[in-house]
């Protein structure tokens, strides 16, 4: 038996690598943890978030830097991290074949229960997931939110100190959602420490208390909800124009009023534009009405994912063709 | 799903084990290996090759070779029983490998790794409980055998039975192997059965290797299999402990011995 040194973080990573084939999916990337707060990674698809989460989890190997939890190196000591960390994967990972309560109790054995012990943590942890009805049913019968409440079960039956929740709430319906949110916030109020990755502002902005934005293997941003936010303006201004003709015109008034540089959209007629205030958007309004321009339509929107990443890394988020080798502020 | 969760002690420093015990990963074998079983109960075509396919070869092997080889069914008894065993526990094992690479792509592996378990847990424990399956296989083609009007010694066929379910764990561990390198199932099964062929045939299983070209014969010779055939060749029929049951054992624990390390090697590096 060893004993951890004492550290304040959960996760310290520097200088994270993996790299598929020709493709680096984690390039350098630092990554800090305090002990008790919910970390946010958030990322488009293919960002890299899952891999990060792997290498860290002790699911795949690093492939350059260093990484440790609370203290214990993950590379030298992997049994030891996995002691310490919970993990509940992107893509459900329990057995088809079992129930959910077989399930539980198979990992509570695999963890060093007792069968009596594995059986009662089983039943307390499927009461408490509101899965006391569909227990004894074949995973294969369980809806797409049963099974990842089942696998949040499963990843805190040893009760671990540091949890990874790779998109947690991706494909839940919102009152699904919602209880996922409530159970991330029970789990930080009884000491653990989350670490999630998630493709929603809105998600991080609810539960996160500090962010990383990743985009393409490399960490662009890292903050509070709040700091991104504030890094877009605190909402969007969509503007639709009813002459298309009039887009140019329209961004002319915009830039005056706003001093900001609107961005046209794909869609005929479009502009968005960063608001600071969301009250601007009546001047806005009001100088295109006195310069003769007609609108389609107006709608004030908090910023997306998708500006997020527009305002850090200059490309949209689904945008494939940019340089990959683009380098972007930190 | 709101309900407050039991307090958690707030942890600072951690008493934890560098490396699972023994004991650990005792309970870990059979906590995998109760997996497993569950697992055939579950899907119980997945037992045809060790159920239907030996009631059916047996037959048709012993009628169709019988008088070709041995002049009658009767006096081919013994030769072909034993080796139809050997034949159904090899087939009975790369099922064990296609099986295990199977498993190993579905989400619940990513668990298995991301506990603290001994990494030789996930394999050895559907090893184990695939010993049920080459003791299904072996017990019925004795049976049909039997039936058909073989007389083996009792005590002998007792200790062939729990020979052939020692080998058929033992060369087990090359498809185990081939699970944990290979890409997919597919690939798998082409590979496993590339080796399970000539492992079969150029043995002692259906035919004396005395008529072989001697290249052939030299390989027959000294394939583990064929002692395995003999040795439960020897016990069943004869009764006998020969020499050959002590190479038989010696082969499966040097089979043991290369492939268990690899296997888990090459399943720990897949993480
Ligand atoms: N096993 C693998 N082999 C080859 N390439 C891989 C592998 N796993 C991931 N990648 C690649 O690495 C990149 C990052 O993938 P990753 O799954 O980490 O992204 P992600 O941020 O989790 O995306 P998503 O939001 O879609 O889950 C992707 O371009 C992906 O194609
Ligand atoms: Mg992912």
């Amino acid at each position: 038996m060893t004993t951890t040194p004492e550290t304040d973080l959960a996760v310290a990573a520097a200088g994270l690598v993996k790299t598929f084939g020709a493709q680096r999916a984690v390039a350098t990337v630092d990554l800090e943890v305090r002990r008790g707060e919910v970390f946010g990674v958030l990322g488009p698809n293919g960002a890299g978030k899952t891999t990060m989460l792997k290498m860290l989890a002790t699911l795949l190997p690093i492939d350059g830097g260093e990484a440790s939890i609370f203290g214990v190196d993950v590379r030298r000591q992997p049994h030891m991290v996995r002691q310490l960390v919970g993990v509940t994967g992107q893509y459900a990972s329990v057995d088809e074949n079992l129930t959910g309560r077989e399930n539980l109790w198979l990992f509570g054995r695999l963890l060093g229960l007792s069968s009596s012990r594995a059986s009662a943590t089983a039943g307390e942890l499927l009461e408490r997931f509101g899965l006391s009805d569909a227990a004894d049913k074949r995973i294969s019968a369980f809806s797409g939110g049963m099974r990842r409440r089942l696998d949040l079960a499963a990843s805190l039956i040893s009760r671990p100190p540091l949890i990874f929740l790779d998109e947690p709430t991706t494909g839940l319906d919102p009152r699904t959602r919602g209880q996922m949110w409530d159970t991330i916030r029970d789990l930080v109020r009884d000491g653990s420490t989350v670490l999630l990755t998630t493709q929603y502002l809105d998600e991080a902005d609810q539960l996160a208390d500090r962010v990383a934005v990743i985009d393409r293997g490399r960490k662009v941003a890292e903050g509070t909800p709040d700091e991104l936010k504030t890094s877009v303006g605190s909402s969007t201004l969509q503007l639709r124009m009813s002459q298309p003709v009039d887009t140019e015109h329209a961004a002319v008034v915009v830039r005056r009023v706003l001093s900001e540089e609107p961005v046209l959209t794909p869609e005929a007629g479009g502009l968005n534009v960063a608001l600071v205030d969301a009250n601007h958007a009546a001047e806005v309004l009001i100088a295109l009405r006195q310069s003769g321009l007609s609108i389609a339509s107006a709608t004030v929107q908090k910023p997306t994912l998708d500006e997020v990443f527009m305002a850090i890394t200059g490309h949209g988020a689904e945008d494939e063709s940019t340089d990959l080798t683009l380098e972007v502020p930190a | 799903m709101t309900t407050i969760a039991p307090s958690q002690p707030a942890r600072t420093a951690l008493d934890l084990a560098p490396h699972p015990t023994l004991r650990d990963t005792v309970d870990q074998t059979l906590a995998m290996a109760w997996r497993a079983v569950k697992k055939m109960q579950r899907n119980f075509e997945q037992m045809f090759d060790v159920t239907i396919q030996p009631l059916l070869f047996t037959a048709m092997f012993a009628y169709i070779f019988g008088g070709a080889v041995a002049g009658d069914v009767d006096s081919y008894l013994p030769v072909i029983i034993p080796g139809l065993i050997g034949q159904t526990i090899l087939t009975a094992c790369v099922a064990t490998g296609v099986q295990l690479r199977e498993d190993m792509d579905k989400g619940v592996f990513d668990r298995f790794k991301s506990l603290p378990i001994a990494r030789i847990a996930p394999l050895a424990g559907p090893a184990l409980a695939d010993m049920l399956r080459y003791f299904i296989a072996t017990v019925l083609t004795f049976g049909v055998g039997i039936a058909m009007g073989y007389r083996p010694d009792a005590l002998g066929l007792v200790a062939a039975i729990v020979l052939a379910v020692f080998a058929g764990w033992s060369i087990a561990w090359i498809f185990t192997w081939f699970g944990t390198v290979g890409r997919s199932a597919q690939g798998v099964q082409g590979i496993s059965l590339m080796v399970m062929f000539p492992l079969t045939f150029l043995s002692n299983a259906f035919v004396p290797t005395d008529t072989m070209p001697t290249w052939l014969r030299t390989f027959a010779d000294i394939n583990p299999v064929s002692h395995v055939i003999s040795a439960i060749r020897d016990l069943a029929t004869d009764g006998q402990v020969t020499t050959d049951v002590a190479w038989a054992v010696l082969g499966c624990a040097a089979v043991v011995a290369i492939f268990l390390p690899l296997s888990v090697r090459s399943y720990s590096r897949k993480m």
